[in-house]
């Protein structure tokens, strides 16, 4: 074979995989384009071609005192749930660093699993289970069950945050002196700071989305996927793709944040000390 | 490292740990439980009889769904795995590194945009004035039936999974040993048999475990199978819904949710073992 035929073959190879990436990424950004591009769109059946530009589809949702509630529960739920899941998370992601003991596997397990269970099974259960104790069909249910999915992920970015910590720093400072809580608070928590807030806003973005769970255990106090759930069962309306479009653009906001900080200054709160 | 027992650890470790057997192991037994309580007049009483067990087992219906499911969810981490292959491939050792960044985070972004929003937005292109049918209008074809078929089920699945399954498999190439693909150019291996003889296997375990998670998203996903597949052919997570959310039937809901735990563990437990098979470590 001569060199400048397989150079053919390769490029044609190569292109036909970059076309490929393309097509990957068009279908994954296909239904979420859409329901941006006829949010702006005056038409009641979504369809081409393109009716007229307008907003009436945000004001509609704006007029809705229903979907101010909902917004109302989920941001409330949202925040309430990052706080304590990355408070938990924060816990959990230390013990892994800092401990060995026995049941560790076990313990992993419990922190890690959740996220795995189909939240439909989930939802079920959370239903059956804080019915039983009086806690369901208020905002309290779906905090708690939000929680129990949301920690996972708490725990593995801000693991991911002390894994990339020279271990020897911990022990540095205990030795001139510093107590262990002292040592967290002015060694620790500043170093995975970029993490912890990466993780709340991770988590409340997950919670803002999440809407399997919080339908079955939410009873009157909906979030607002719970409400896009409703309207999706009842008459089609562009409505969704409005909420659809502000959720997306919140949540993108957190992500861009979290992003940012667990990157752009990554390294140098902690290296300054 | 210290071993000791201190208030200072357990601050740490405990809360989590309490939270998660609070309301993660407690309901999931309590569901177990559930399942054995009858229902009389719409109110549930405890009890420890197998009449929710039998009547679902008893039933066509269940054995249907169940069959339906599990095949929906077979076929979905069998195209999704396809599907995603290329993609991961290309951007684990076709791009740059820059370019590779890029990627990653957009394949993220659909995990933070709502799966139900995506779901309506893809009836916008399959319904039967949707886009699509309309492009194909022009060429004068169709209209064709797609929404509320099987097809729309699995794009909806598709949908669900593939970010997360090209993610996993471009991990799992990332780690890969390139000088194995290196020593079998060198040893004149052709790319499409480098591929299937080198890289395929040497990143086994990730290829597996992402077809896995697609089994898991999809077998247990109610919003395709309604939305886009329109509750044809009645899928668990319908028979669940339907259960729990209109007949009150709790316990019996809670049968056909433990049926599908039990079947989760299984595919989950032979995938890991076929991941891992042959594997010293």
């Amino acid at each position: 074979m001569n060199g400048s035929d397989d150079l053919n073959r390769n490029r044609a190879v190569d292109w036909a995989l970059m076309a490929y990436i393309v097509l990957a990424y068009a279908f994954v950004f296909a239904p979420i384009a859409a329901s941006f591009v006829f949010s702006f769109n005056s038409d009641r059946f979504p369809s081409i071609p393109l009716g007229q530009f307008s907003l009436d589809w945000y004001r509609a949702i704006a007029m809705d005192p229903l979907v101010w509630e909902g917004a109302r529960n989920t941001l409330f739920v949202g925040v309430i749930v990052g706080v304590v899941s990355t408070a938990l998370g924060f816990g959990a992601a230390y013990t892994d660093y800092r401990y060995m003991f026995t049941g560790k596997q076990v313990y992993l397990a419990l922190a890690l699993l959740p996220p795995t269970i189909p939240v439909i099974i989930l939802g079920l259960a959370m239903l059956a289970y804080l019915s039983r104790i009086s806690l369901s069909g208020n905002a309290l249910s779906v905090i708690i069950s939000h929680v129990v999915v949301c920690a996972p992920f708490a725990m593995a970015i801000i693991r991911l945050r002390l894994s990339q910590m020279d271990p020897a720093l911990e022990p540095a400072a205990w030795n001139l002196g510093a107590s262990e809580w002292k040592t967290m608070r002015h060694v620790i928590v500043p170093f995975t700071m970029p993490a912890i807030l990466g993780a709340l806003f991770i988590t409340m973005a997950v919670s803002f989305d999440e809407f399997a769970v919080a339908w079955f255990v939410s009873g009157l106090n909906e979030t607002l996927p719970v409400k896009v759930l409703g309207f999706l069962q009842g008459q089609v309306s562009p409505r969704i793709n409005a909420i659809g479009t502000f959720v997306f653009i919140l949540s993108m906001t957190l992500v861009i944040l979290a992003q940012l900080l667990l990157s752009g200054r990554g390294a140098t709160p902690a290296d300054k000390e | 490292m210290r071993r000791k027992i201190s208030l200072y650890g357990l601050t740490f470790s405990l809360p989590l740990l309490i939270w998660q057997i609070l309301f993660f192991v407690f309901p999931l037994l309590f569901l177990i439980a559930l399942s054995f309580w009858t229902v009389k007049n719409f109110t549930m009483r405890p009890d420890f009889n197998m009449v929710n067990w039998t009547t679902i087992y008893g039933r066509g219906v269940f054995w249907q769904a169940y069959g339906t499911t599990f095949a929906l969810a077979a076929a979905a981490s069998v195209l999704t795995s396809v599907l995603a292959f290329p993609a991961a491939y290309a951007i684990a050792f076709k791009l740059s590194d820059a370019a590779r960044r890029w990627a990653v985070f957009l394949m993220v972004i659909p995990f933070f945009t709502s799966y139900l929003v995506r779901v309506y937005s893809w009836q916008i292109f399959l319904s039967d004035n949707g886009i699509i049918n309309v492009i194909l209008g022009w060429v004068g074809l169709g209209p064709f039936q797609m929404l509320n078929t099987v097809g729309a089920t699995i794009i909806g699945y598709l949908t669900l999974s593939f970010p997360l399954v090209v993610l996993l498999q471009l991990f799992s190439l990332a780690f890969l040993d390139r000088t194995l693909i290196e020593a079998a150019h060198n040893l004149r291996c052709g790319r499409v048999r480098t591929v299937f003889a080198v890289v395929i296997p040497s990143a086994r375990v990730g290829l597996v475990i992402a077809a896995l998670f697609c089994f898991i998203l999809s077998f247990g996903d109610f919003v395709s199978p309604v939305y886009l597949g329109g509750g044809e052919p009645t899928t668990l997570s319908i028979l669940i819904t339907d259960t729990t959310k209109s007949g009150q039937q709790w316990p019996r809901a809670a049968v056909i949710a433990l049926t599908m735990i039990g079947t989760l563990m299984l595919v989950a437990f032979a995938a890991v073992k076929f991941a891992y098979k042959g594997k010293t470590k």
